[in-house]
C-alpha cells in the first residue's frame, strides 16, 4: 500500500499553499529598503534638471555646502575626476550619472546633497544655482532622423547622429514575394504609446563603505542583485567580492528596478567619501521623470492574406523611442528584444521586421512593464494586425484566429523569425473563452443593442510567447549569459533552506519555491525556508524579470532538489542494508520494491547523512545547480473582453474579462491567478488612461501620480480567469512555463480590439492607447482614426 | 512616557521651530518634539521606527501611507505631525491584538489580497474604517472605499474578497460574543 | 517632497486666529483640511511663513439647515460628512451629488468645503456648485464679519477676496423658494483625478415652473464658470426638450476650454452640453457617484 505523502497536504505542485512572505506584510513588519537604518546614517536627495536639452554653463553649489547638516554635494565635475560621471549601461551604450556638458531629458540627474535629514539635503538641493542654455528638444524618433536634428549624444565618438541601432530579422526577398501573391494586404499603423511601471515602492539605495574592512554593502530595490554587484565592480572598481548587495523586500518591480541608475551610483561614491552609511530614496516624482519608461514604439504592420484567411507574410517596420541613452537590460544580441517573438502562434510561413532605435531628449529606457523583453509590443501590435485583417477580409475574429493557428500536432514549429515553439492547444483555448463569454450570444446581443443606439464590442487576443530567457547559445546580457541557479541544504532534521539567484519583488518565491522541493523530496513546504537577494549567500542569478523565474530559477530548484534526491537515495540504500538498485521512490519515502512496509523518509535519510554515512560518502545533504534552460518556454492565452461604448461621451465600460492561461504545470493556483489579474489590470490601465507624453519643449506630461493615472479599485474591472488547458512545458523539469507577463502582454489588445469592434460600424481602425473617452468620441464623430499620444499643447 | 526626538541638525537648532506634541499611538501615548513641517508619516516611520506605513508618491494620490486617526482613513504624508497633538493613531502595527491577527490581516493572506505588500498596510487601514461603519458591504462599497488605495500587483478582485472574508468574520465574532454574553 | 520651514500655531479661539493672523504678517495661510495646501507645500509652490490651523477652534464642525432653509456648511466640516449627510441626500441634490466626487475617501475625510473653496483652485468641485446655488462665505476678520457671494469670491487661479487677517468660517446656501433638483456630473478619467469637465446644475421648481437655474461649469476655462445665458433660458417656464437643449447648447457656448492631455476643446464643450442635458432630463433628483 502507497504510504506515499499526500502532495497538496505537504504544499507540493498544485496547492493554493497561503504565502509565507504576508506573515511579516500584514505585520507591516515588512523589510523594505527605505525601512532600513544604519547607525551615521546620511541622507540624499537628486537636483533634477528641468529642462530637456540644454548645456550647463556653470554649477555653482556654495550657497548648498553651507547649509547646517549638509555634509557632501556631488557634481557632475566632481564626478568626472574620479572617472564617474558616465557609467556603462546594460546594452553597450554609457549613460550619465550627473550631467557635466549637457542634459539630455527633463528630470536628468545634476548634482547631489548628502546631508543629516532629507528635509536638509531638499533645503540644500534648492541652493544650488545652475546655468542652463536651453538647446531645441527632440521627442520622438520622427524628430530624432531629421536631417537636420541636433545630435543628443554627441559626448559619443562615431554617433553622427540619433540612430541607435537599425537591426532585422526573416527573410526580406521571401516576404515580398509572398506579398506580391497576396489576394489582399492589410496595413496598420499603430504607436504602443510610452507607460511607466510605476511600482508603487520607488528605487533607492543604501550604501554603506566600511572603512575597516574595505567592504561595500549596498542595500537597494533591485530586481537582479548581482548583476548590480557586476556592474559596481565594474564602474567603481572595486574587486566583486568586496561588493555585497542586498536586496530586501521590494514593493514591486515590474522592470522598472532592473537597471542601474544614477542615484545608485551616487549614494556608493558619497559612502565611499564620507564613511557613512548615505540612504538615497526617491520620490515617484523623480522615479517617473527619469527611470525606466516602458514602450514609445511606432509600428507600420503588413499582412499578406489569401482570401480564405490564410496568412502569407507578415512585415513590420517598427521604430523605438529609446530616450537620451541606450540603458535597457536585454538579451544583447537583439537590439529590440524578443520582438520577433511576433506571430508566434500562427502558422505563417514567411516574414521581415525591420527595427530602429532612436535617441531622443527623453528618459532612457523602453524595455520594462511586464513586457518579457518587448513581447508586450510583440503581440499588442500581432494581435490588433489579426483584428485589423479580419476585417478587411470580412471574416470573424475567432475563425480568422483558428484558420491560423498553428495546430497542436504541429510542433515543434518553427516560427517565421527562428523561434521553437514546442506546445500548445491554442484552438482548444480560444474555444474555452468563447463560450465563457456566450460568443454567439454576445454578436446577437450587440446587434440587438445597436437599434437602441447602443454600441457593445468584443475583443480577442490570443497569442503564445517566449518566456525564460534563455539559452547560453543566443541570450545574454552584457555576455553574462542568463542561466539562473538554486542551492538547497536539508538540515539534519530534515528542515531545508534553498537559495536562488532570483529576486521576488511580490510573485511569492518564498512560497513557490519551497513547493517545488516539497514536490521533490516530500519535505513539507513550510519545512522549507527560502532566501533570495543576499549576493554574498545567494548563488549566481540574473535576477527577476521577463517572467523567467520559474522557468530557469524553479527549474534550478528542481534539479537542486534531484541531486539531493540521488544522494539521498544512497543513504536510504544503506540504511535498508539493500543495494540502490532495489530502492524505489514515493513521495517523501523510500522503499525496498521487494518490501515495499520496509522503507525510510526523506527526514531519516537527512539524519543519516549527518550520522550515518556509507563508507567513502561525503556527510551533508545539500547540492547547488545552475541551470541553462534549453529552450525557451512558451505559455499560451486567449483574452476576450466585451465592452459597452457611450457614443456620446466616448466612456467604455468594461462588461466581462475572459482570460483562458495556459502556463503548464502551475506550482501554485492562487498565486498564478493573483499574477494573471495583476497583468489583466495593467493592461487595463494602459487601455485606458495610463500613458506618458511629451510636449514639444520636451517637457514631460505624467511625471507625477496627478498626470500619470493608475486605476483605482473602483475602475478596475473584475476578471474570470479559466484554467482547465494546461499543456506541460517539454522540457522544464516541472513542465512550468511561468505567467508573470502574460496578461499585461495579451491584454491590452483585447481590450483595444473590443472598442474598435464596439466602432466598428465608423470605419475607424485604429485608436492608439489610451483610449481616453475624448479620444474614443472623436474617433466615432469624425469617423477617423486616433493616432499618436494625446497633444498637451492647448490651443491659446 | 516617552519622548521622541527628530533628526535636527546642529548648532543652528536654535533657528529651527520647534513644538512639542501629545498623542496616543497604537494605544501607547507620546510625546514628541518635533519641526512643525515634519510629515505625519515621517514621525510615524523615522521618529517612532513603525515602519509599516509606506511613502509611495509625492501628490496625496497613492494611499500607501494611510493610518486612521481618531478612527478615519486619513493619508498620513498629507498632514503635518503637529496635527496629531491631542489625538490618536492606529498604524497596521496596532491592528493585531498580542494574541491574534485582525481579521482583515487574516483575511488578506486567505485570499490573497497582497503580492509585494507595499499598499497593504494602507488597505487595510482604510477597510477598517469601511467595517467600523458598515459591517455588511458589498462589493461595490468596498471598491468605492479603496478607491484612495492604488494596487499595482493584485487588480484588487482579491483585495475585495479579501475584505468580504473579514467582514464576514467581524459579524461572527460578534454574533458568537453577543451570544456568550446573552 | 519636504515642505520649507515654517512657523505653526494651533489656536483655539476664532479671535486668537484672527490675531495671529493680523500680526503674522504677509505670508501666512490658513489651514483646515490642509489637502490642498500641504500638497502644495511638499511640492514648494506654497512657502508660506507662518501657518495657522484652525482645527482646534470649536464650534466650526457642522453643517445644518436653519429655520429659514438656508444650508449653513461650518469651515471644520469635512467632505466626507457632507457625503454620508442624510440632511443633503433629502434636500439638496446638486450638492450631494457633488459631495462623493471629491478627490478620494481619504482626502474627505480631512478636506473641508470651505477650505476648498477658499483654495480657490479653478478645477475646484465645490465652487461650481455653490456657484450654482447661489452660495456666499461667510468672512470674520478683525474688522468684524463679512458676507461675500461665491460668485464674487474667486479673484484669480489660488486668489480669493479675503483680507490677510480674515478667516473664512461658514459656506451658506440660500433657502430654495420652490422644490429643488439638479446635480453635478463629473467626467474624470479615475477617481481623484481634476475634473476634465464637471457640470453644476441646481434648478428650483413651483408647480412645474422653473423659478430659479444655476449652471456653474467645471474644468472649461481659466475658472469656474456660470453660464448665466444657459441659466435664464430656463427660467420661467416648465421644462422642456427644447428649453433644456436651449441650455445645453448656451451652457456650451459658455465654456472656454482649451485642447489638452484630457481633450478637445471641442469635446469638452460637447460634455458641458451632454452634460446639462442628462442632468436636465432627469425626472428626479438623484445623487450619483463616478462615471
Amino acid at each position: 500500500m502507497s504510504q506515499a505523502l499526500d502532495e497538496i497536504k505537504i504544499g507540493g505542485l498544485g496547492a493554493s499553499r497561503r504565502r509565507v512572505e504576508d506573515n511579516r506584510f500584514i505585520r507591516g513588519t515588512g523589510n523594505y529598503t527605505d525601512d532600513i537604518t544604519l547607525p551615521g546614517m546620511l541622507h540624499m536627495e537628486i537636483l533634477r534638471s528641468p529642462l530637456a536639452h540644454a548645456r550647463i554653463k556653470s554649477i555653482d553649489a556654495t550657497k548648498a555646502w553651507e547649509v547646517p547638516g549638509v555634509h557632501l554635494v556631488l557634481t557632475g565635475e566632481m564626478m568626472a575626476t574620479r572617472n564617474l560621471a558616465w557609467m556603462p549601461t546594460l546594452s553597450y551604450d554609457t549613460q550619465a550619472v550627473l550631467a557635466t556638458d549637457k542634459v539630455r531629458f527633463q528630470g536628468q540627474e545634476v548634482a547631489c546633497v548628502i546631508a543629516d535629514d532629507p528635509y536638509i539635503a531638499k533645503d540644500a538641493c534648492e541652493l544650488i544655482d545652475v546655468e542652463y542654455e536651453p538647446l531645441p528638444a527632440i521627442v520622438n524618433p520622427t524628430q530624432a532622423l531629421a536631417a537636420d536634428a541636433p545630435v543628443i549624444r554627441d559626448d559619443k565618438e562615431n554617433q553622427p547622429d540619433n540612430v541607435i541601432y537599425n537591426w532585422e530579422v526573416g527573410d526580406r526577398e521571401g516576404t515580398d514575394r509572398a506579398f506580391e501573391q497576396a489576394d489582399k494586404i492589410s496595413r496598420l499603423q499603430l504607436h504602443y504609446p510610452r507607460s511607466h511601471p510605476s511600482p508603487i515602492e520607488c528605487c533607492g539605495s543604501i550604501a554603506d563603505f566600511n572603512r575597516s574592512t574595505s567592504k561595500l554593502t549596498v542595500y537597494m530595490t533591485s530586481q537582479a542583485p548581482h548583476i548590480i554587484r557586476a556592474a559596481v565592480a565594474l564602474v567603481a572598481e572595486i574587486p566583486e567580492h568586496m561588493i555585497r548587495i542586498i536586496s530586501p523586500d521590494i514593493g514591486g518591480g515590474f522592470g522598472n528596478k532592473v537597471p542601474v541608475y544614477p542615484g545608485y551610483v551616487c549614494s556608493i561614491l558619497a559612502s565611499i567619501l564620507l564613511e557613512r552609511p548615505v540612504k538615497w530614496i526617491e520620490d515617484k516624482s523623480g522615479n517617473l521623470i527619469s527611470t525606466g519608461f516602458a514602450r514609445d514604439v511606432y509600428l507600420d504592420g503588413e499582412m499578406a492574406l489569401r482570401e480564405d484567411g490564410k496568412i502569407l507574410a507578415v512585415r513590420m517596420r517598427t521604430d523605438a523611442d529609446h530616450g537620451a541613452f541606450f540603458a535597457d537590460a536585454q538579451p544583447s544580441k537583439f537590439k529590440i528584444g524578443l520582438m520577433h517573438s511576433t506571430f508566434a502562434a500562427y502558422d505563417v510561413p514567411v516574414g521581415h521586421i525591420m527595427a530602429r532605435g532612436t535617441y531622443t531628449n527623453k528618459a532612457p529606457g523602453g524595455v520594462a512593464y511586464r513586457c518579457s523583453f518587448r513581447v508586450t509590443e510583440a503581440m499588442f501590435f500581432q494581435e490588433r494586425m489579426m483584428h485589423a485583417a479580419a476585417i478587411d477580409l470580412g471574416m470573424d475574429q475567432a475563425e480568422f484566429r483558428r484558420v491560423n493557428f498553428v495546430r497542436d500536432d504541429d510542433f515543434p514549429h518553427r516560427t517565421p523569425f527562428g523561434f521553437l515553439t514546442d506546445s500548445g492547444q491554442y484552438g482548444e483555448c480560444l474555444d474555452v473563452g468563447l463560450k465563457a463569454v456566450g460568443y454567439e450570444d454576445f454578436l446577437q446581443q450587440k446587434e440587438e443593442a445597436k437599434k437602441n443606439g447602443r454600441l457593445l464590442g468584443l475583443g480577442i487576443s490570443t497569442m503564445t510567447e517566449p518566456l525564460g530567457a534563455g539559452n547560453s547559445r543566443e541570450y545574454d546580457i552584457l555576455g553574462i549569459k542568463m542561466f539562473d541557479s538554486a542551492e538547497l541544504r536539508v538540515h539534519m532534521t530534515g528542515k531545508a533552506i534553498v537559495r536562488t539567484g532570483a529576486k521576488t519583488q511580490g510573485q511569492g518565491h518564498e512560497t513557490t519555491w519551497a513547493q517545488i522541493v516539497a514536490h521533490e523530496l516530500g519535505i513539507p513546504a513550510e519545512d522549507i525556508v527560502v532566501e533570495e537577494g543576499d549576493t554574498d549567500t545567494a548563488p549566481f542569478g540574473m535576477g527577476t524579470y521577463a517572467s523567467r523565474s520559474t522557468p530557469v530559477a524553479g527549474a534550478a530548484v528542481a534539479m537542486a532538489s534531484r541531486k539531493v534526491r540521488a544522494k539521498a537515495r544512497k543513504l536510504a540504500a544503506h540504511l535498508m542494508e539493500v543495494s540502490e538498485e532495489d530502492v524505489e521512490w514515493e513521495l517523501g519515502r523510500f522503499y525496498v520494491r521487494s518490501a515495499p512496509d520496509r522503507g525510510v523518509t526523506i527526514q531519516e535519510c537527512a539524519m543519516a547523512a549527518y550520522s550515518n554515512m556509507p563508507d567513502g560518502m561525503e556527510p551533508g545533504l545539500e547540492s547547488v545547480s545552475y541551470y541553462d534552460p534549453p529552450n525557451l518556454t512558451w505559455p499560451f492565452a486567449c483574452y476576450i473582453v466585451t465592452v459597452e461604448v457611450d457614443p456620446e461621451t466616448g466612456v467604455w465600460d468594461v462588461l466581462n474579462i475572459v482570460a483562458v492561461d495556459d502556463c503548464g504545470v502551475r506550482i501554485n493556483p492562487m498565486i498564478v491567478e493573483g499574477q494573471i489579474m495583476g497583468g489583466l489590470t495593467e493592461a487595463y490601465a494602459m487601455a485606458n488612461m495610463q500613458f506618458q507624453t511629451y510636449d514639444a519643449d520636451g517637457n514631460c506630461v505624467g511625471a507625477n501620480y496627478m498626470d500619470y493615472l493608475l486605476p483605482t479599485a473602483w475602475e478596475t474591472p473584475g476578471f474570470e480567469l479559466h484554467s482547465e488547458i494546461m499543456t506541460p512545458c517539454p522540457h522544464h523539469p516541472i513542465g512550468a512555463k511561468g505567467i508573470g507577463e502574460c496578461a499585461a502582454v495579451g491584454g491590452p489588445a483585447a481590450f483595444v480590439n473590443a472598442v474598435m469592434d464596439a466602432i466598428g460600424d465608423t470605419g475607424v481602425r485604429n485608436v492608439d492607447m489610451p483610449l481616453l473617452p475624448d479620444r474614443v468620441w472623436e474617433a466615432i464623430k469624425y469617423r477617423r482614426d486616433v493616432s499618436g499620444a494625446p497633444p498637451v499643447r492647448s490651443d491659446d | 512616557m516617552t519622548t521622541v526626538y527628530d533628526d535636527l541638525s546642529d548648532a543652528e537648532a536654535g533657528d529651527v521651530p520647534v513644538n512639542r506634541i501629545k498623542f496616543t499611538i497604537n494605544g501607547k501615548k507620546k510625546i514628541a518634539e518635533v519641526e512643525p513641517r515634519l510629515l505625519l508619516s515621517h514621525l510615524i516611520r523615522r521618529g517612532l521606527g513603525l515602519t509599516g506605513t509606506h511613502m509611495g508618491c509625492d501628490t496625496t494620490n497613492c494611499g500607501a501611507c494611510t493610518v486612521l486617526v481618531d478612527g478615519r482613513a486619513i493619508k498620513s504624508c498629507t498632514m503635518l505631525a503637529v496635527q496629531v497633538d491631542g489625538h490618536e493613531i492606529t498604524t497596521v502595527e496596532g491592528l493585531a491584538s498580542a494574541s491574534e491577527l485582525h481579521p482583515l490581516q487574516e483575511g488578506f493572506k486567505e485570499e490573497h489580497g497582497l503580492q509585494c505588500g507595499f499598499c497593504t498596510p494602507g488597505m487595510m487601514l482604510a477597510a477598517k474604517q469601511l467595517l467600523a461603519e458598515n459591517p455588511s458591504p458589498t462589493e461595490e462599497d468596498i471598491r468605492w472605499a479603496l478607491s484612495g488605495n492604488l494596487c499595482r500587483c493584485t487588480g484588487y478582485q482579491n483585495i475585495v474578497k479579501s475584505v468580504l472574508w473579514a467582514a464576514d468574520k467581524l459579524r461572527t465574532q460578534s454574533v458568537d460574543s453577543t451570544e456568550a454574553g446573552g | 517632497m519636504y515642505p520649507s520651514r515654517f512657523r505653526y500655531e494651533a489656536p483655539r479661539s476664532l479671535n486668537e486666529a484672527i490675531a495671529l493672523l493680523r500680526d503674522g504678517g504677509d505670508d501666512a495661510k490658513v489651514m483646515a483640511g490642509g489637502q490642498s495646501l500641504v500638497p502644495l507645500m511638499k511640492l514648494r509652490f506654497a512657502s508660506p511663513e507662518l501657518i495657522v490651523d484652525i482645527n482646534n477652534v470649536p464650534g466650526l464642525a457642522y453643517h445644518r439647515q436653519d429655520p429659514d432653509g438656508s444650508l449653513h456648511v461650518g469651515a471644520l466640516c469635512r467632505h466626507a460628512e457632507l457625503e454620508r449627510s442624510a440632511l443633503l441626500e433629502s434636500t439638496q441634490p446638486t450638492m450631494a451629488a457633488a459631495a462623493p466626487l471629491i478627490a478620494d475617501p481619504l482626502v474627505r475625510n480631512r478636506g473641508t468645503l470651505v477650505g476648498s473653496l477658499c483654495h480657490a483652485d479653478p478645477q475646484g468641485d465645490w465652487a461650481s456648485v455653490t456657484m450654482a446655488l447661489g452660495g456666499s462665505v461667510v468672512a470674520q476678520g478683525p474688522g468684524g464679519r463679512r458676507i461675500i457671494p461665491v460668485a464674487d469670491f474667486v479673484t484669480g487661479p489660488f486668489q480669493n477676496v479675503l483680507d490677510p487677517a480674515e478667516i473664512a468660517i461658514e459656506a451658506v446656501i440660500p433657502a430654495a423658494q420652490g422644490t429643488r433638483s439638479g446635480g453635478y456630473l463629473k467626467l474624470e478619467r479615475r477617481v481623484g483625478d481634476f475634473a476634465t469637465v464637471g457640470v453644476a446644475v441646481a434648478v428650483e421648481t413651483s408647480g412645474n415652473v422653473v423659478t430659479r437655474a444655476g449652471i456653474a461649469l467645471t474644468g472649461v476655462g481659466g475658472a469656474t464658470i456660470a453660464a448665466t445665458e444657459a441659466q435664464q433660458a430656463l427660467v420661467g417656464q416648465p421644462l422642456s426638450a427644447q428649453t433644456i437643449e436651449m441650455a445645453a447648447a448656451l451652457a456650451a457656448g459658455a465654456a472656454r476650454p482649451k485642447t489638452d492631455h484630457r481633450g478637445s476643446a471641442e469635446y469638452k464643450r460637447h460634455m458641458v452640453h451632454t452634460f446639462v442635458t442628462r442632468i436636465l432630463s432627469r425626472t428626479e433628483p438623484v445623487a450619483e457617484r463616478a462615471a
